[in-house]
C-alpha cells in the first residue's frame, strides 16, 4: 500500500482528505439538525429518548469515533496543508488587492474553521462532556438545552458561530465537489445552489432553535 | 499624465530588496504599461542611475514574458490581458502605482521585477508533451476529434505560461498552469498514451518545485491573462486520482 500512502501524502493527496472528511462532516451537520428539532416540541420525552438512543446504541457509539476521528483529520490535513502554503510564499506582496479576484472566505477557510472549531469546544463541554464522559449533569438533557439556551450570550455566541459556519460551508461545499474533480456543465450549476442553499438553510435552522427557545418560548 | 511610481528595487537573488519610488512625467495615456517603464529607464539611464530590469518579450500578449504585480493585482487592473496590453488609459494623472515581482518561493526574483520561472520548464519538461516519431506530416484529419473536445483543449492551450495564477493565487500554487496542459493533453488522441503517466509525473513535479496547494478560491482563473477556467483544475484533479488508482506504476 506504499503508492496509496504516497498518493494521499501529496498536495493532491491531502486535498482529497480535505475534500472527502468536509463532506463526511456535512452529511453529520444534516442528522445533527434533524435530532435538534426535538427540541421544538414543547415535551422533552422525545428529545431525552433520541439522546439515550444516541448514548446507548452500540452502531451509534462506533459511528462516533468515526465521526470524531473525521473532525480530527480534517483539522489535522487543514493545519498541514495552511503550513506548506504559507511557505510557498514567504515574501508577501507590500500591496495587493486580493478582494478584487476572491472573496474574503474563500481565502479564510482557516480562520472560520477556527473560529467554528472554537464553538465546538464549548459546545461539546456544554452538552457532550457532561451528558457523556463525566455524567455529572444534574438535569436531563432537554431541560440542560433548554436552560444554556435561555442564556442570552450563550446563543447569540450560538447565533455568530452559525454564521461562521455558513461561510465556512458555501465555499466548503462546492469547493469539495471541484477538489474531487466532480465538475460538469450539466451538474456543476446545481452543486454550486445546492452548496449555497445548504450553507444558509442549514445553519440558519441551527441557529433559529437556541433563538426561538431564547427569545420566543 | 504625471505619476510616482513605487517599485520594488533588488540588485540580485542574493541581495535584499526594497520599494523604491519614482515620478514619471509626461505619460501618454496611448502608452503601453512597459512603455511607461521604457520612459522611466530612459530617464534612469540618463541621470546615470541603474534601469529597472523587467520581463518581456513580444509585447502583444501572446509569449507570457511580462509579469508585473500591479497595484496588488497581476497584470494590474483589468482582466483577460497580459502587463504589455495594459495602457496608461486605465490609470489617472496623480496616480501612486505600486509594482513588484511575481511572488513564489518557487519564482525566485533574479534582480528587480524579474523572477525565475524556470520551475514551469522543468514541470512541462516532466510530462507536459506528446511523444511522436518525426517524419512525413500527417494529414491534419486522419484523427477525428469532436469539436466540443478540440474547443476545449485549444480553450485550455491558450496558456502562455506566465504565472500570473502562482503570483495571485494566496497559496501560490501552480495548479492552473499545470491544469491547462494536462487537461489539453487529456482531451486529445494524440494525448492518450502517456495520459496516466503524464499527469502523475507533473504534479509530482509541481510539489518539488514548492508551489502550493490549491484551495479553490478562483483567483487564478480571474487574473488569468487567457481567463483559463476553474474546469481545468476539477479534470487535473479527476486524472490525477484515476492515474494514482489505476496506473501500473507502483
Amino acid at each position: 500500500m506504499g503508492w496509496l500512502s504516497k498518493a494521499l501524502s501529496g498536495n493532491l493527496g491531502q486535498k482529497l482528505i480535505m475534500s472527502l472528511t468536509g463532506l463526511f462532516l456535512i452529511s453529520f451537520l444534516l442528522e445533527h439538525l434533524l435530532s435538534n428539532l426535538l427540541l421544538l416540541k414543547s415535551d422533552g420525552a422525545d428529545f431525552n429518548a433520541y439522546a439515550e438512543f444516541m448514548k446507548t446504541n452500540p452502531v451509534i457509539q462506533a459511528a462516533e469515533y468515526v465521526l470524531f476521528g473525521g473532525f480530527i483529520v480534517h483539522i489535522i490535513y487543514a493545519a498541514i496543508i495552511t503550513a506548506k502554503n504559507k511557505k510557498a510564499r514567504p515574501h508577501g506582496y507590500a500591496y495587493n488587492n486580493p478582494s478584487a479576484n476572491s472573496s474574503w472566505f474563500s481565502r479564510n477557510m482557516g480562520l472560520s474553521g477556527s473560529m467554528v472549531l472554537i464553538f465546538l469546544i464549548v459546545h461539546l463541554k456544554s452538552f457532550f462532556v457532561p451528558h457523556k464522559i463525566t455524567h455529572s449533569a444534574t438535569m436531563t438533557i432537554y431541560d440542560d438545552a433548554i436552560i444554556t439556551f435561555g442564556n442570552v450570550p450563550y446563543t447569540l455566541f450560538y447565533v455568530a458561530a452559525m454564521c461562521l459556519l455558513a461561510f465556512h460551508l458555501n465555499h466548503g461545499f462546492q469547493s469539495a465537489f471541484q477538489t474531487l474533480g466532480l465538475r460538469h456543465p450539466k451538474y456543476t450549476p446545481f452543486i454550486k445552489k445546492l452548496g449555497t442553499a445548504f450553507s444558509i438553510l442549514v445553519p440558519a435552522g441551527f441557529a433559529a432553535i437556541p433563538l426561538y427557545i431564547c427569545f420566543i418560548r | 499624465m504625471n505619476l510616482t511610481v513605487k517599485v520594488w528595487r533588488q540588485k540580485n537573488s542574493k541581495s535584499e530588496g526594497k520599494m523604491v519610488s519614482y515620478n514619471v512625467k509626461d505619460v501618454s495615456p496611448d502608452m503601453s504599461f512597459l512603455e511607461m517603464f521604457d520612459v522611466l529607464n530612459e530617464d534612469l539611464i540618463s541621470k546615470g542611475d541603474e534601469p529597472i530590469a523587467f520581463d518581456h518579450d513580444c509585447r502583444e500578449g501572446i509569449c507570457g514574458m511580462c509579469s508585473m504585480y500591479i497595484n496588488g493585482r497581476a497584470h494590474g487592473p483589468k482582466t483577460g490581458i497580459t502587463t504589455c496590453q495594459l495602457h496608461m488609459r486605465s490609470f489617472k494623472d496623480g496616480d501612486t502605482i505600486v509594482v513588484e515581482p511575481w511572488r513564489a518561493s518557487a519564482f525566485p526574483v533574479v534582480k528587480d521585477l524579474v523572477v525565475d520561472r524556470g520551475a514551469f520548464d522543468r514541470i512541462i519538461n516532466a510530462g507536459g508533451f506528446v511523444s511522436v516519431n518525426t517524419g512525413g506530416v500527417p494529414d491534419a484529419n486522419a484523427i477525428p476529434i469532436s469539436k466540443i473536445d478540440a474547443d476545449a483543449a485549444f480553450d485550455a492551450a491558450t496558456c502562455i505560461g506566465c504565472g500570473a495564477c502562482v503570483a495571485s493565487c494566496k497559496n501560490a500554487s501552480a495548479s492552473l498552469f499545470v491544469a491547462a496542459k494536462i487537461t489539453q493533453l487529456a482531451l486529445l488522441p494524440q494525448g492518450q498514451v502517456e495520459r496516466a503517466a503524464r499527469v502523475e509525473k507533473m504534479v509530482a513535479q509541481m510539489e518539488a518545485e514548492g508551489f502550493g496547494a490549491c484551495t479553490n478560491t478562483g483567483a487564478c482563473s480571474v487574473e488569468c491573462p487567457k481567463e483559463i477556467s476553474q474546469d481545468t483544475i476539477a479534470t487535473m484533479n479527476r486524472e490525477y486520482y484515476a492515474a494514482k488508482a489505476s496506473s501500473k506504476n507502483v
